[in-house]
Parts: C-alpha cells; sequence; structure tokens
C-alpha cells in the first residue's frame, strides 16, 4: 500500500499519467493549492489568459487542433461562471475539455460564502458529466473518469468540482490506470447488418449523396472517406464541421450544404433519392423547413450517438457507430456506381449559380479568402463567428495539411482569436490564420496578452466593415435597414432612422492597429487588393501575434442564403 | 400523445435526480410523475418515470436518458405486463356522523383502508393503481366539501407470472 498524499499531489500525478503537457489556468483563492502543486512540475505547462472565456476557448482550440484532452483549471464562483460559455461551445461541437473548478470547502457549501456557486448544477445541460467531489478517496477514480468520459464516444466537456480541502486533504496516492461506469458505454463497434442495409440502399441509388458531418473529423477518418468516395464516385457535400472531410478541391466534392451553403449542394440534397449522412445531427442551419429536407431521399445516417439519430430528420437506416468504424466497413464493400449523370446535373447547377462575388467594387471577401488560400500551403484556420465565418466556409480550400476550426453549434461570438491562440500553442510548428469579424475579434481582444506572452505567432485577419454583419445583413433583407444595434460606429446624436453609411458617419472605434502596438503586438490595415499579398508576406516574417484589419465594403452580405425555416431549395442568390 | 412509462436505474448520487428531472423541464418533454427510491443495491436507485408524449419524442426521451453517465438502465414499460401501484392519502375533513358513514362505505367498496380517525374526520390510505386514485379523488369530491389529499405517484415493476400476461397498465384496474 503506497502512504497517503494530499489530493493535490495526486491531481498532479493524474495530468502526467493522462499525458498532459499544457494547462490552461486562471488562479484564485480556491484553486491556489493544486496551483501551487504544478509549480513543482517543469513537464507540465500553464498558460495564463487573460479572462475565463478566453481560456475556455484556448483549451477548446488547443484541443481541436492537437486532438488531445484540453485542460482547464479556474477557481470557484466567478472563474467558473466565466467558462459556461464555453462548455456549452465544447457540448455542441464535441470537444473533449477537462475542466477543473475550484469550490469552497465542503463544510461552507451551501451557505453562499465568498466566490460560491453550484456550477455542476448550472452547467448540468451543457457538459458532458459533471461532479462536485465530496471525499477525498473518490478524486482518482473521478479525474480518471474524467478523462475516460471527455474523450471516448461522442467527445465534450466534464467539469470536476473541486472543493479547497479536497485539494490538501490526505488520501490514497493510487491513480487508477483504467476505470469501469457502468452506466457509460460508449459505441465502438457497428452494427453489421444495419450498415449491410444502409449500404444495400445507397447501391440501389441512381442520385445518391454524401451528406458528412463533423463526426468524420473527430474519428480522423478523412483518408478513408477520400478512398469510399472515389471507389464508389458518389458526391459529397459537408456540413459546416464537416468541411475538410475531404480536400475540397477533389471533384466529387460539392461543397457546404445548409444555410449559407453552395447552390448545387443544397440542390443536390433535394434532389438526391439517397442521402448516405455520416457524423452530423441534421441541425436546423443544415436542414431549413424539416418538411421539406431532401424531399425524395431515403436516409441513412450513422453517428455514434444513439440521441442524434432520428432526432432532428427521421432516417430509414440508423446506424450507430463510429464514423471511422462505419467507413472502414464499407470500403470491404465498395464498388463504382453510374453517378457520370448525376455528377453532370450536380455540374451544371454549379455552373448555373457558382459561389462568386462582384468583383466591380473594391476589395471583396473572396479576394481575401483566395490570397489565404494561395498564401498557405498548410495550417490551421481559425474563425469566429459570423458573416467572416460563413464566407471562409465558402471560400476557403482545406485539404489534409490544412484543418479548419469553427465554432459550429452554439456560434461563439469571441471563440476565433482565443481558439486560434490556443492551436498554436498546441501545434507551434503550424502557420495558425485566424479569420475574425471586427464585432466578435472584440469579444476577447483581452487575449492579444496571452498571445504575446505565449509569444503565439496567430496572423488574424479582421474583416472590418464597421458592423455586426451577419445581423444586419437580416435586418438590409428582412427589417427595411432598420439597423438597430448593429452599427459599431453608431454613437448617442446618430440620427435615429440611419439606414446605412453615409459621409457624416463617426469614426469607428478601436483603431486596431494602434490597439495591436499598443500590446507589443504587429498591426496593419489593408484598404485595397493590392496591398492584400504584401500584408501576408510581412505577417509571415514576424513573431508574436499580427492583425491585419482587412476594411471591407461595409454592406457586403453572405449569399447564397435560405432564410431561417425555408426549405433548402428555395435561396436568394441575389 | 400517449401515457407511457419508463423504470430507470440510476447512481445513488447527489445531484441525479436533479439531473433527470433537468432533461425534462430543459427539453421541453411532458413529465407526469415521477418517484425514486433506493433499490436492493444501496448504490442504485430506481424511478419509475411517466411521461405523456408522442412515438418519436418518447424515442428521444429514452435515448437522452441512456445518454446520462448516471444512468444505468432504461427500461420502457409501456408494453409489457408490470405491477403498479400508488400510496394516497386522504383526509376527508368537517365530517357530521351520517359523512363518516358514507365514508366507511367508500372505504369498503374501494378496499381503502381507514387508517386514523377523529372528532370530525378520517383519514383514508389507499395502495391501488393511479387510475383507481383518481376516481377515489372524484368520488370523495364529489361528496365532501372539504378534503386532503396527498399521493406518491406510481411505482412499478414488470410481472414474474403469465397470469397477466398482455396486460397492461391500460386494461388492468
Amino acid at each position: 500500500m503506497a502512504l497517503d498524499i494530499t489530493g493535490r499531489k495526486l491531481f498532479a500525478k493524474a495530468l502526467i499519467e493522462e499525458g498532459v503537457d499544457i494547462v490552461f489556468g486562471y488562479p484564485g483563492g480556491m484553486v491556489t493549492d493544486i496551483m501551487d502543486e504544478l509549480y513543482k512540475h517543469e513537464e507540465i505547462e500553464l498558460v495564463l489568459p487573460r479572462h475565463e472565456q478566453g481560456l475556455i476557448h484556448e483549451a477548446e482550440g488547443y484541443a481541436k487542433a492537437t486532438g488531445k484532452v484540453g485542460v482547464c483549471i479556474v477557481t470557484s464562483g466567478p472563474g467558473a461562471t466565466n467558462i459556461m460559455t464555453g462548455l456549452a461551445d465544447a457540448h455542441s461541437d464535441s470537444i473533449p475539455l477537462v475542466c477543473i473548478t475550484g469550490q469552497v470547502p465542503l463544510n461552507l457549501i451551501g451557505n453562499d460564502a465568498f466566490q460560491e456557486v453550484d456550477i455542476v448544477g448550472m452547467t448540468r445541460s451543457i457538459t458532458k458529466y459533471g461532479v462536485t467531489v465530496r471525499d477525498r478517496k473518490d478524486l482518482g477514480r473521478t479525474l480518471k473518469m474524467a478523462f475516460h468520459i471527455a474523450r471516448t464516444g461522442r467527445p465534450g466537456p466534464v467539469l470536476v468540482d473541486l472543493p479547497k480541502d479536497i485539494q490538501t486533504q490526505p488520501g490514497p496516492a493510487e491513480y487508477p490506470k483504467t476505470v469501469n461506469i457502468r452506466g457509460y458505454k460508449p459505441n465502438e463497434s457497428v452494427h453489421i447488418g444495419q450498415l449491410k442495409k444502409g449500404y444495400k440502399l445507397l447501391k440501389s441509388a441512381k442520385k445518391p449523396l454524401f451528406l458528412i458531418g463533423g463526426g468524420v473529423n473527430i474519428a480522423k477518418a478523412n483518408e478513408k472517406l477520400q478512398e469510399l468516395v472515389e471507389k464508389t464516385k458518389i458526391p459529397v457535400v459537408t456540413t459546416i464541421m464537416g468541411k475538410g472531410a475531404i480536400p475540397t478541391t477533389h471533384p466529387y466534392y460539392v461543397g457546404n450544404s445548409g444555410m449559407h451553403g453552395r447552390y448545387a449542394a443544397n440542390m443536390a440534397v433535394s434532389e438526391c433519392d439517397v442521402l448516405f449522412s455520416i457524423g452530423t445531427r441534421f441541425n436546423d442551419r443544415i436542414t431549413g423547413d424539416l418538411n421539406e429536407f431532401a424531399p425524395k431521399a431515403q436516409i441513412v445516417h450513422v453517428d455514434v450517438d444513439t440521441a442524434s439519430i432520428s432526432r432532428n430528420v427521421v432516417v430509414d437506416v440508423p446506424i450507430v457507430a463510429d464514423a471511422g468504424l462505419a467507413i472502414e466497413k464499407m470500403l470491404e464493400w465498395a464498388e463504382p456506381q453510374k453517378t457520370d449523370k448525376w455528377l453532370t446535373q450536380i455540374r451544371e447547377w454549379d455552373k448555373e449559380n457558382p459561389l462568386e462575388m462582384r468583383r466591380d467594387h473594391g476589395m471583396t471577401p473572396q479576394m481575401i479568402m483566395e490570397h489565404i488560400n494561395e498564401q498557405f500551403d498548410e495550417g490551421i484556420i481559425v474563425t469566429d463567428v459570423g458573416q467572416h465565418q460563413m464566407w471562409a466556409t465558402q471560400y476557403i480550400e482545406l485539404n489534409e495539411k490544412k484543418k479548419f476550426i469553427t465554432s459550429g453549434g452554439l456560434g461563439t461570438m469571441g471563440f476565433g482569436f482565443p481558439a486560434a491562440i490556443g492551436a498554436k500553442i498546441g501545434c507551434p510548428d503550424k502557420e495558425v490564420i485566424c479569420i475574425s469579424g471586427d464585432g466578435g475579434m472584440q469579444m476577447n481582444i483581452q487575449e492579444l496578452a496571452t498571445a504575446m506572452v505565449q509569444d503565439a505567432h496567430v496572423i488574424v485577419c479582421v474583416f472590418n466593415n464597421y458592423y455586426l454583419g451577419m445581423v444586419r445583413q437580416m435586418q438590409q433583407l428582412f427589417y427595411g435597414k432598420r439597423y438597430e444595434a448593429t452599427c459599431l460606429r453608431r454613437r448617442k446624436n446618430c440620427p435615429r432612422d440611419c439606414k446605412g453609411p453615409n459621409p457624416s458617419c463617426p469614426p469607428y472605434e478601436p483603431d486596431f492597429v494602434k490597439l495591436a502596438e499598443s500590446y507589443g503586438a504587429t498591426g496593419m490595415r489593408v484598404t485595397k487588393e493590392e496591398e492584400i499579398a504584401p500584408a501576408f508576406e510581412k505577417a509571415k516574417k514576424v513573431s508574436g501575434p499580427v492583425i491585419i484589419e482587412f476594411m471591407i465594403a461595409t454592406e457586403e452580405i453572405v449569399l447564397p442564403m435560405v432564410k431561417s425555416g425555408n426549405p433548402m431549395s428555395e435561396m436568394i442568390l441575389k | 400523445m400517449k401515457k407511457r412509462w419508463i423504470a430507470l436505474y440510476v447512481e445513488n448520487e447527489v445531484g441525479v435526480l436533479a439531473k433527470v428531472s433537468g432533461l425534462f423541464s430543459g427539453k421541453s418533454y411532458n413529465l407526469q410523475s415521477l418517484t425514486v427510491g433506493t433499490t436492493e443495491d444501496e448504490t442504485i436507485s430506481r424511478m419509475t418515470i411517466c411521461v405523456s408524449s408522442d412515438d418519436v419524442t418518447f424515442e428521444q426521451i429514452k435515448k437522452q436518458l441512456n445518454c446520462m453517465v448516471e444512468v444505468i438502465k432504461v427500461i420502457d414499460l409501456s408494453n409489457v405486463p408490470i405491477h403498479m401501484k400508488e400510496i394516497l392519502f386522504a383526509k376527508v375533513k368537517d365530517c357530521s356522523s351520517e359523512d363518516k358513514a358514507e365514508v366507511f362505505q367508500i372505504a369498503q367498496v374501494f378496499h381503502v383502508e381507514v387508517s386514523d380517525i377523529g372528532k370530525d374526520s378520517v383519514l383514508l390510505e389507499c395502495k391501488a393503481t393511479e387510475r383507481r386514485n383518481n376516481e377515489l379523488i372524484a368520488l370523495l369530491k364529489s361528496r365532501f366539501h372539504h378534503i386532503e389529499v396527498v399521493r406518491g405517484g406510481a411505482v412499478a415493476i414488470e410481472s414474474i407470472s403469465t397470469s397477466c400476461a398482455g396486460k397492461t397498465e391500460y386494461d388492468r384496474k
């Protein structure tokens, strides 16, 4: 029997056994002990952000970029509540996190003590699992469970609430090698019968289509998928989270489907006769009007999460399986199908309404995206949320060497920049490009300091249109240009009935170039197309974070667009 | 919309009841009743849950419950032979002697135990199906002005013998 050790010592031991070398931590009264323990461990690097929301998005970016579990340590009360947005984000997008929140000592719980909140109660619906450690002897098993649950099955965030006295109390020194949880048995096999049924249906189709979601990227089944597509000659559309599952330049890749999807992709979904979907939950942004979704198709649905199947769309063949295992199995049976006519039809749709922006009114987002495609052969593209995100999902080219990280499910503004820092910390040898808007960038701008002290060379492209563009686009199209609460230049003395930019508009705040410089970072402003390439050339050469502010046309909109709740075949194209 | 029953084995831990009930409120599922108690294994609790929902939602409820780490097993009791009972106390107050006589009569017919009595009130204790209890309450309400009712929510267990095979809660009294 090993001698008893303190909870904090066991905590450090757990991190080491789990192979954690980087943690994202912000100190506070209820985590001082475990922080002090980490001080003694050179092998674990602690990243100090400037806000807990930034912290958890950094951990998400790190987890997405590396495939490892992101570890967060925050204090009780406000420290804990500040990570809630990130927990919900990670829950939506299946990102493995283990978040340790400090808690007041056991005897104070329930007293409304200083910095006490019931964080486990508050986060029950946005974590995969959450628990307060109430007995020191449970600590080892609980931490083991946390890592196991976070990374297996459909990954997700796990919260472990650690009262201060548990951290200092002596107890068993053992950290279990394995854990058996009777209520948690993630699916690790494929139901061959169902899969055969699904494949048979696919084989009988005249207009078959693969709809690929984020599950394929999480399962790292990209190469196998490409092989399956090439063998069967079946075209592919992706969701936003599925983008990059096969190279975007692949001849069988049609594009993203959904609210701002490519015309040909949405038409293909609307016209296909068998829709074979893998790793997507048929979110409303993909389906639009549920009654009109893929109206001519029989649907096969592969997902590792039982609860995602037949939830939004009732499917004909449900298959509970890991995407990778299912694709691997299908490769054994795959045969070429006669899809020439169908592919020609899809290409015709694409010719009819290609993805293209007008080029006659200055620097467009498309031009910037094309430069990013040219300038970077490999790397990680991280986006924030808004118009720039949709343009990125439309125009950014991805291949085996390029990864795409975005907040798809929750749509969290303020995600992009810290996630990019986390990605860079996890993959220091890769070029990390953050595409953000001027609105979202300001939601976690304080992380510039984190990027500086971490010497994180992140190239941040701020698409500045002076607006919260995504909502303004809705106002432009559906609310008679009443730009309530979306103009970031608006001041108290502006006329109430302002219908858009005019010569008397006040200046924009902040000056992103000066702001970057005030942190010691590099700032640049690009106003016309000729300046784009030189800006990227310069950005690649400097160290530390770089902000390039792109002054894009103020009233540019994201097209095509399907109005929320409308059928996917009803796209606004002009 | 149909009434359906689930037996749920869960970890006997702090917060599990909140998590299960939170699922119903958070996802707008229609929870009719929920009872919970420990089983022969004190680390495990068993819940009997009654929901009213359509087929698709009910499937989703079962899947969502299955997703929870703390949920050990979900058993759908909707279409299997079961024994189901609910405990009910009904206090009939402001009784005259005639009223008391009537209460005793009702008790006899309903096979209800008279478990306490005072100067002007009678306490009935009834262990019956939910439907039978509903009927008893309706009758008492129609006959007396002042009654006080507390009921425990139904608990259910699968049948052993074949004598009630094919019978579910819906067609059994």
